[in-house]
């Protein structure tokens, strides 16, 4: 692919949100935007470290969770503004990733996925005693007053996500290109023969959990202005770890574009559900729809273009 | 005499109460063929992973060029110039073959220029004669490929000491024999190399020097015609 081609798309994209919030007057439309961005930055987080790394991490809430206390507290304690929360979210998460990462990489497959689950549930358990972001109950959080050029503070963070989008892809994108994504390959492939082969399997490993980590902490952060409530139930919800895993399942794995592929589809469908037919239907529609791919196009959709293309792999 | 390229001294590997080595010396010169044998749980494969780093030792040294590498992770002694090929071969299954050989050629072949890793590759590919395979994908190989893939890859990282571990187990006489003169030109590079084999035809035509393990023990070590009369390894192999 050509150089010049991934930033034009991504300036494109970012044009097309702004222009967007000129033309839409529908506010519904913001929040369901929103969403989808904010799925592109968990699906494309996710796939760093289980698509390109094979290492299958369920924890997906609890670095999500962790950036939007992050915030949250940032917010409660020194009314900090939206970019710092991000910064600061992006980074609590990104040494989370680091200290998970210490503790669980020599554990392979199923032991890791287990103890990033562990760590999800143990996060949520000190949230909801934790009195000062309101415990179990909750806090809610003012959002600030709409600043222009933007109608509403809603549209402010719909263009937000999405430039936090753009910037996640790029980040995998770079990875995915340069000697980090073929050595993370490596491991995938054969973990063993990677570090044989002069590969730092540790350190690879112990970056990607943190790259990852991170923007899963980042798609967090602005989390507190947009619900308005933030309360552990929903800020840990097990939808971001099973979305945030089946939607680069769906799209593909092994390169940037599934997993954004899987978040437009997969999330746009579940807010189509929820307005349409009933928010239970969610869970429903993505287990549907991953026992579907797994069993016919387990390379996902974008293996599956390839695959119809005739491309080398055929 | 040639100086000595790797030391091992006195390695221990216990795998709980069983002592899969137990106190075994070894000496490999520089430039040299030498040939590790025994029976099956002799602890061969298991010496050479703590010769490469994929386990550790709990007692002994091992020095590699004088350096002291006992406790260095496995890719630091890759980029000193241990590489070693599998027993059962391990490719990197979504890589074509090409890509499979650049993984070494950039992480541990530091005289290597990035520009060049892919030219590197394929002169690699010419000489084991996998050139027209490049763009397949490993599981497409036949065994044989799959073996000379192994070596391929082992070559890339630009090894001084290649560690060969059952290269040519389940191949027939006529590919071992295609195999054998690929690894006497790579010695004759200077690239020094330890075969460790349980074709006999293989290695005692192949190596200047051999050592027998049985039960975690060296019984024996000398040329291979010594070595075949030794009572010590007929007993090992044969039984009482």
């Amino acid at each position: 692919m050509k150089k010049g081609l991934p930033l034009l798309i991504a300036v494109g994209v970012l044009l097309a949100a702004l222009v967007a919030t000129r033309l839409v007057g529908n506010r519904y439309l913001y929040f369901a935007g929103y969403v989808i961005f904010q799925y592109v930055v968990l699906a494309t987080a996710w796939n760093i470290l289980g698509g390109y790394t094979g290492y299958v991490n369920f924890g997906t809430a609890g670095f999500f969770a962790l950036g939007a206390y992050t915030a949250t507290v940032l917010i409660l304690a020194f009314k900090a503004p939206l970019p710092v929360q991000i910064v600061a979210g992006g980074l609590v998460s990104a040494v989370l990733g680091l200290g998970i990462g210490y503790l669980t990489l020599r554990l392979r497959g199923v032991f890791f996925s287990i103890a990033t689950l562990a760590l999800a549930l143990v996060l949520q358990t000190f949230v909801m005693n934790w009195e000062y972001v309101g415990g179990a109950k909750g806090v809610s959080i003012i959002r600030p007053a709409a600043f222009p050029p933007f109608a509403s503070y809603v549209e402010f963070l719909f263009f937000v996500m999405a430039a936090l989008a753009v910037v996640s892809a790029m980040a995998a994108w770079w990875i995915e290109n340069s000697w980090v994504g073929r050595g993370l390959a490596a491991i995938r492939d054969n973990e063993e023969a990677a570090e044989c082969m002069g590969v730092p399997t540790l350190r690879l490993k112990l970056l990607a959990t943190v790259v990852s980590g991170c923007f899963m902490g980042v798609a967090g952060a602005p989390f507190p202005y947009y619900v308005t409530l933030v309360e552990p139930v929903s800020a840990f919800s097990l939808d971001y770890a099973v979305n945030s895993l089946a939607m680069p399942m769906i799209g593909g794995t092994t390169t940037w574009i599934g997993p954004i592929v899987g978040a437009i589809l997969l999330s746009t469908a579940q807010q189509v559900a929820t307005v349409t037919i009933s928010s239970e239907l969610n869970l429903l529609i993505v287990g549907i729809v991953l026992v579907a791919f797994v069993l016919l196009a387990p390379q996902g959709i974008v293996g599956l273009v390839q695959r119809l293309a005739g491309r080398r792999r055929a | 005499m040639a100086a000595s390229l790797l030391e091992v001294r006195d390695v221990t590997k216990r795998f709980g109460g069983f002592r899969a080595l137990n106190g075994v010396s070894l000496d490999v010169r520089e430039g040299e063929r030498f040939g590790l044998i025994g029976p099956n749980g002799s602890g061969k494969t298991t010496l050479i992973n703590c010769i490469s780093g994929a386990l550790r030792n709990e007692s002994g040294r091992i020095s590699f060029r004088g350096c002291d590498v006992t406790r260095l992770p496995a890719h630091q002694r890759t980029r000193l110039g241990i590489a070693r090929s599998f027993q059962i071969p391990k490719p990197f299954t979504s890589m074509t073959v090409l890509e499979n050989l650049c993984i070494p050629l950039e992480y541990a072949a530091r005289d290597v220029a990035r520009a060049d890793v892919v030219d590197e590759a394929m002169a690699i590919l010419r000489r084991m004669s996998l050139e027209d395979k490049a763009s397949l994908l490993p599981g497409r190989l036949t065994q044989v490929d799959m073996r000379r893939l192994e070596l391929a890859r082992a070559m890339a990282a630009k090894p001084r000491l290649l560690i060969s571990d059952e290269a040519m187990a389940g191949l027939s006489s006529a590919e071992v024999d295609a195999l054998l003169p690929i690894l006497f030109a790579l010695n004759e590079q200077g690239i020094t190399i330890i075969m460790i084999e349980h074709i006999m035809r293989a290695v005692m035509r192949f190596s200047e020097r051999i050592a027998v393990l049985d039960a975690g023990e060296k019984i024996a070590e000398g040329p291979p015609d010594e070595i075949v009369k030794n009572k010590d390894v007929e007993r090992a192999y044969l039984g009482e």
